[in-house]
């Protein structure tokens, strides 16, 4: 966003400033190859400072709270940053802590999480010395960051113990809170049918109540139990807690935000994007990446006192890494559920949609030098529009 | 697509969900309890008025929001809805299968 909008706003009239707590800058889709030792630490970490661009300044340091009708927002170290308009960009983070036993003495010994850096760290330790058993990949609740993470993992340990040749030692369950593999029905499908094909057995309405770390189950509100030698859950996402502190969030700390526009609905000069919102679009970063195009135009039609373009779609486009060097990739929005079919470009592709192949694979891994390269640096992907293209799919 | 249910025609989607939610009553929340194996009580009925009124109010279900409305709590909700309790009650409450799940 301040990529694009230092390019619009005159230097002179703007000061655009990013706080950020943190020094280095996480390539967080990179934290699902990093237990099967795909990744590395060095390939997903870089210092923020190499990213911003000229003329942008980045404060390194915490916010207390924001106070959005006094238009302030109130940093720990007593400063107070004023400003006209406000981007809130503060994601979504896990709370393990919602379950009861979820961070117990088991955790990061048989219960981990990969939605962390330090906890995608651990596992991959872990596996290098297991050796096997029964292994559950479980998400606690929707929604969370990219919802096909989890699938993804189990694909990719499938794969890993196969390469290591112990897959017969080990037993791969998909425990699910939604009733199928994914929530649309035509990729429901399409990965139930991966995930019997793999010998992974799924788990769905399972809505957990607690991990019992002594008996090593997990259980549920209904009293189902399912038991494990190596957890591996995706725990309640939240919003972050300064979103909460400044009374800006909902149950889950997330910012009600105008599904279209991408304003608060509370405060005009309040902008939202990714993670932070409640809209009802995946929680994934090709969504954060559209919506920054769509955001842009609308916050240069606010400064100039024009309505807003009521435009964003919920357009996502995501990778799915299946194992063995294949991928599947959907796209989608609000209305369009994913479906089989070509893209980008209609009837030629080169990726293929809802259909398992190599080449989706090398997207999903040059995805990583995009992002680095064009995504952060606000350059527009060529080819692909912010909002869905309905061109090349195969809706009934 | 059209049911027949408690006498009469209503509109439902192809996984059972009424889509038009001004055609819903209570002799029909009491047929659809059945197709679930379900008696409806008083306590089932006040779990039901609370999520239509929600509905009413779009404001979007989840569990977790359930659990903390005061109305009833989550181990409960599961002894009267078994399973999937939230759609089960869902597809009685003649409201469409909550969305929370993206």
């Amino acid at each position: 966003m301040a990529n694009h909008l230092r390019h619009h706003l005159e230097a002179d009239l703007w000061e655009i400033d990013i706080i950020d707590e943190r020094t280095e800058h996480h390539y967080q889709p990179g934290y699902l190859f990093l237990p099967f030792d795909i990744y590395t630490p060095e390939d997903i970490i870089k210092p923020i400072k190499d990213f911003i661009p000229r003329g942008v300044n980045l404060i390194n340091d915490s916010i207390d709270r924001v106070m959005p009708a006094e238009n302030y927002v109130q940093m720990v170290n007593g400063d107070r940053l004023r400003y006209d308009l406000l981007i809130v960009a503060t994601g979504a983070k896990i709370a393990p802590e919602e379950i009861e036993g979820m961070k117990g003495e088991a955790w990061q010994k048989s219960v981990f999480d990969f939605y962390t850096f330090d906890g995608a760290l651990a596992l991959r330790n872990k596996l290098r010395e297991w050796e096997g058993g029964k292994l559950v990949v479980h998400i606690t609740e929707m929604p969370i960051k990219c919802p096909v993470a989890p699938l993804e993992f189990a694909f990719l340990a499938d794969s890993y113990f196969k390469d290591k040749k112990m897959r017969d030692k080990v037993e791969i369950t998909y425990v699910t809170p939604m009733s199928g593999a994914f929530t649309k029905p035509k990729a429901t499908a399409a990965l139930e049918h991966l995930l019997d094909e793999k010998h992974i057995k799924i788990e769905s309405d399972f809505a957990i109540e607690r991990v019992d770390n002594e008996q090593k189950m997990i259980v549920d509100y209904g009293g189902r139990e399912i038991p494990f030698d190596l957890l591996v859950t995706v725990p309640t996402n939240k919003g972050d807690e300064v979103m909460a502190r400044s009374g800006m969030g909902d149950d889950l700390n997330y910012v009600p935000t105008n599904k279209a526009t991408l304003q608060s609905k509370n405060w005009e000069n309040v902008f939202v994007i990714g993670d932070a919102t409640n809209i009802a679009a995946s929680k994934a970063g090709s969504v954060a990446h559209f919506e920054a195009e769509i955001l842009t135009e609308n916050i240069l039609h606010y400064i100039k006192g024009e309505p807003m373009k009521d435009e964003f779609d919920g357009h996502a486009n995501c990778f799915i890494e299946t194992g063995g060097g294949k991928a599947l990739l959907i796209d989608f929005n609000y209305t369009h559920e994913p479906v089989e079919g070509t893209f980008p470009f209609p009837g030629i592709g080169p990726l293929r949609l809802l259909k398992e192949s190599r080449m989706n694979h090398m997207g999903k891994l040059a995805f990583r030098w995009v992002y680095w390269n064009m995504l952060l640096k606000g350059v527009h992907i060529p080819f692909v529009s912010s909002n869905m293209s309905e061109a090349g799919k195969h809706y009934d | 697509m059209d049911k027949q249910i408690a006498g009469v025609t209503v509109q439902v989607n192809e996984e059972g969900y009424m889509t038009n939610f001004s055609e819903w009553n209570q002799q029909i929340g009491t047929e659809l309890a059945k197709e679930a194996n379900i008696d409806m009580t008083p306590r089932h009925w006040e779990v039901i008025t609370y999520l239509q009124t929600e509905f009413r109010n779009d404001v979007p279900l989840s569990i977790r929001k359930i659990g903390k409305s005061g109305v009833v709590d989550i181990k409960e909700f599961y002894a009267l809805f078994p399973n999937a309790p939230l759609k089960t009650s869902s597809k009685i409450a003649g409201i469409p299968k909550p969305a929370s799940c993206i």
